[in-house]
């Protein structure tokens, strides 16, 4: 009897992976815990180990491959009892990421979930893959070009992981005052990669690991803030933030304020928000409007690489503390990035990406893509949807919001969080309290639904947003 | 240190010093050898002018309270003058900073702070330090390195330990004086704090003023350990016992602790153990300690009549005293001039210093 191996989900949001090397040859004894092979995933090199003992009967997968996706065959191992009494095989260990090497904390299910255990011959109800409700937030669509970025400009095409990792580099080097600091970010090069490289750069004094305890290091970096310095605290995500909220509220936003403008708080918190793949409601929130109703903040939500980049940088320069609402989905994503010397894009802007006539569809980090994706199944339909990214939360664009709904009197609010008390709510106040002359249909908002993200597949894809949500609403305000 | 199993071994980690050599009470020793700072008459007459500058303006920012003309929490020091007067005086205003909770007036009086300035964000004024945008509770002096003045119990621990933070990276040699109570002792970020100062050696000074009370909960009722200076112990941050009602004692243990924070030792945890005689707040009546305890701590430990008994049995004048406490009168009541006749903030004011840029 032989059992596939397929090609293991390592990381959190990997979908496919390079097989950088076998440590095992055809014909090799492997046992329980045996290293077999090395793979890497987008954030890591990781150990493939083996969970049955065995044979090495073929290697289907060579070394070096590059892109295999997760769930591939990549080898055979016959079994140690040759006999065949015709019961199924164990399913190999496509779902479980090699014991010891990821930590409890970055352990979070993919974007695309491993497919469950489907033994041959083995007939089940259950789905083959389970379909998570992350699946649905990816978007293949692209932003327009910034139309700020100069005619002509060299694109290079990056990940927004690379993006943001660039913008901290470039600020580093340019103020000494900078420096990173928080959990796994300097020896672990980021619990998801976004400050890789960094130790290395700039040593130890500028790229600080942190212990595990948000509410002292967030009261830490502000107040080294406070002292003149310009700190970068990444949180690993911003459900952890909850333990610091203190520090980022009644210390960071409230002190300029109440010490009549003598006290600047520069600090950039940053680090991915919004719900991830299969966590469960503890890890998957959405905070967006938390800090954006909070006055002495800034806080910025970009989608793709540009924005990411452009904003951080212009983040880190700011003299007011930011929130920096990263998205772990989208690091991972690639997009267009203008090759200048420094990019630094202008905080509080919004941002036609997609230009369209009949209807507004606002949002802002992921949703941006599915408010895209949306935008080109209603252009099949014949209806020219504009997509506004508002990037920046607050202070608010309220002019580009009402100026879009100017021109297509309609609008649909995508967002990927609760609906109440949302950014969406706050959009359809200001369109009710300025735009309301410009309307020709009620507002709508698509959000998430008003429950704790449930952990089970099924449940996840029900209470997330998806692109059908976003086009049945945008019909409905077109009255089609 | 390697576990042991042997009782005898046990009991002998218990009084030996560990592995590199820290010991709780490594500081407390060089303290008890001298416990008195060698003050000169002129210096004991400044600390004794600071402690009564504080008395003063403390009793007349309480008077204007009740007259309606200071609001909301009000939390006065007096009694514990000798803390902050002791403490800061050891500082380097150049270079040191200095952070506090709410109960803030005394510190930044001690910093030499325009009491004028303070007064009249008492009353809420333009004039006042934070254009009286911020109130009793959150006054700063950029000038003076004094960042606060923080309205919540605790919160200024870990952004002295950022202070301190940012002394080291920036290598200018300044060291952060970061002042709580023993209720905020028991906050867990506190801790979270000594972690990372000790971890990071960073040129940071913990100073819990046990008054006795975290708010009117006695010390014994909400702490199971009531030796606050022995709570480093487990970050393995010296600490010091200080008798803070005594203005020469504290300045003493200040140069003890200063002198190992500045060497690049990483930080100390001085318990100073004094007493408030008001109650928390202007609101609160303090009925849950007896007249009798407040009346003793009085006539027996006060820290302003210390220092005035050392200053005559040195032979300093007493007309001398009485010129500085006619002097200091004055200037207290000069400052409740100021603030209750200076204009309100402008109504654009409200707008103002939300964000620093514009966007």
């Amino acid at each position: 009897m032989s059992l596939e191996l397929k090609m293991p989900a390592l990381s959190p949001t990997m979908e496919e992976g390079t097989l950088a090397k076998w440590l095992v040859k055809e014909g090799d004894e492997v046992k329980s815990g045996d290293i077999l092979a090395e793979i890497e995933t987008d954030k890591a090199t990781m150990e493939f180990e083996a969970v049955d003992e065995g044979k090495i009967a073929r290697i289907l997968v060579p070394a070096g491959t590059e892109g295999v996706k997760v769930g591939t065959v990549i080898a055979t191992i016959t079994g140690e009892d040759e006999s065949d009494n015709g019961a199924p095989a164990p399913a190999p260990a496509t779902a479980q990421p090699p014991a010891g090497t990821t930590t409890e904390r970055e352990q979070k299910a993919d974007e695309s979930a491993p497919p469950a255990a489907d033994p041959k011959g083995e007939q089940t109800p259950a789905p083959k893959k389970a379909e998570t409700g992350t699946s649905q937030l990816a978007a293949e669509a692209r932003p327009a070009r910034d139309p700020e970025i100069p005619r002509g400009t060299n694109m290079a095409t990056v990940t927004v992981r690379e993006a943001l990792r660039d913008a901290m580099a470039e600020e580093m080097r340019r103020d000494d005052r900078v420096f990173v600091m928080g959990e796994e970010v300097a020896e672990y090069q980021g619990a998801y990669k976004v400050t890789q490289g960094l130790l290395e750069e700039f040593g130890p004094k500028r790229v600080i690991d942190t212990p595990i305890t948000e509410y002292g290091f967030a009261g830490i970096g502000t107040g080294a803030a406070m002292g003149g310095l310009r700190p970068i605290v990444e949180f690993m995500t911003f459900n952890f933030a909850m333990q610091a909220i203190d520090h980022l509220i009644n210390s960071a936003a409230k002190t300029n304020y109440m010490s009549g403008g003598q006290m600047r708080c520069p600090v950039v918190f940053r680090g991915p928000n919004g719900a991830a793949a299969r966590v469960g409601a503890q890890h998957s929130q959405n905070y967006a409007p938390w800090y954006a109703a909070v006055p002495g903040l800034v806080v910025i939500a970009p989608y793709d690489a540009s924005d990411a980049k452009g904003l951080l940088k212009a983040a880190i320069r700011s003299d007011d503390p930011v929130i920096f609402l990263e998205n772990e989905l989208v690091y991972g994503r690639t997009f267009e990035l203008p090759e200048l010397d420094d990019h630094v894009l202008p905080i509080g802007k919004a941002r036609i990406v997609r230009e369209g006539r009949d209807v507004t569809i606002v949002a802002y980090s992921i949703a941006v893509g599915l408010a895209l994706e949306a935008a080109e199944q209603l252009a099949g339909d014949g209806i020219e949807a504009e997509v506004l990214d508002l990037r920046t939360l607050r202070p608010l664009d309220r002019e580009a919001v009402l100026a879009s709904l100017a021109r297509t009197n309609r609008l649909v609010i995508a967002e990927e969080g609760w609906p109440t008390c949302s950014i969406a709510a706050e959009i359809m106040a200001i369109c009710m309290e300025d735009g309301f002359d410009f309307l020709d249909a009620p507002v709508l908002r698509v959000c998430d639904e008003n429950v704790p993200l449930p952990y089970a597949a099924n449940l996840e894809k029900a209470a997330l947003i998806d692109v059908p949500r976003i086009v049945a609403a945008v019909k409905k305000v077109c009255y089609r | 240190m390697a576990k042991t199993s042997g009782g005898a071994a046990a009991a002998a980690a218990q009084t030996e010093p560990d592995d590199d050599g820290f010991q709780l009470r490594s500081l407390q020793e060089a303290h008890s050898t001298s416990r008195h700072y060698p003050a000169s008459d002129d210096e004991l007459l400044r600390f004794y002018q600071q402690m009564v500058l504080i008395r003063r303006f403390e009793e007349k920012a309480g008077q204007l309270y009740g007259l309606g003309l200071v609001g909301g929490f009000c939390h006065l020091y007096i009694g514990q003058e000798a803390v902050a007067v002791g403490l800061q005086s050891a500082l380097d205003p150049d270079k040191d900073s200095v952070i506090t909770g709410y109960r803030d007036h005394g510190h930044m009086l001690a910093y030499g702070i325009d009491p004028k300035l303070i007064m009249a964000e008492l009353t809420g004024r333009q004039a006042g330090i934070s254009k009286g945008k911020g109130g009793s509770m959150h006054m700063f002096s950029l000038e003076h390195h004094f960042y606060g003045g923080h309205g919540i119990v605790g919160a200024q621990v870990p952004l002295g330990t950022g202070l301190a933070f940012a002394h080291k990276y920036r290598e200018d040699g300044g060291v952060c004086m970061t002042y709580f109570g023993d209720g905020a002792a028991n906050q867990g970020q506190v801790y979270e704090s000594f972690n990372m100062a000790s971890l990071w050696k960073l040129p940071v000074v913990f100073v819990i003023e046990n008054n006795g009370y975290a708010m009117g909960t006695a010390v014994k009722r909400s702490s199971a350990e009531t030796e606050f200076y022995r709570r480093g112990t487990a970050f393995r941050i010296p600490g010091l016992d200080v008798n803070g009602m005594d203005v020469l004692e504290v300045r003493q243990a200040a140069e003890v602790a200063l002198d190992f924070v500045r060497k690049g030792n990483g930080p100390v945890l001085m318990e100073l153990n004094t007493y408030r005689y008001r109650g928390h707040s202007m609101s609160d009546p303090a009925k849950y300690r007896s007249r009798e305890e407040v009346q003793e701590m009085r006539e027996k430990h006060d820290p302003i009549e210390g220092a005035k008994t050392e200053l005559l049995a040195r032979g300093v004048p007493e007309e001398r005293i009485k010129e500085i406490d006619k002097q200091t009168r004055a200037i207290v009541t000069e400052a409740a001039d100021f603030a209750e006749n200076s204009p309100e903030p402008a109504l654009e004011q409200l707008y103002t210093d939300v964000l620093v840029e514009s966007y």
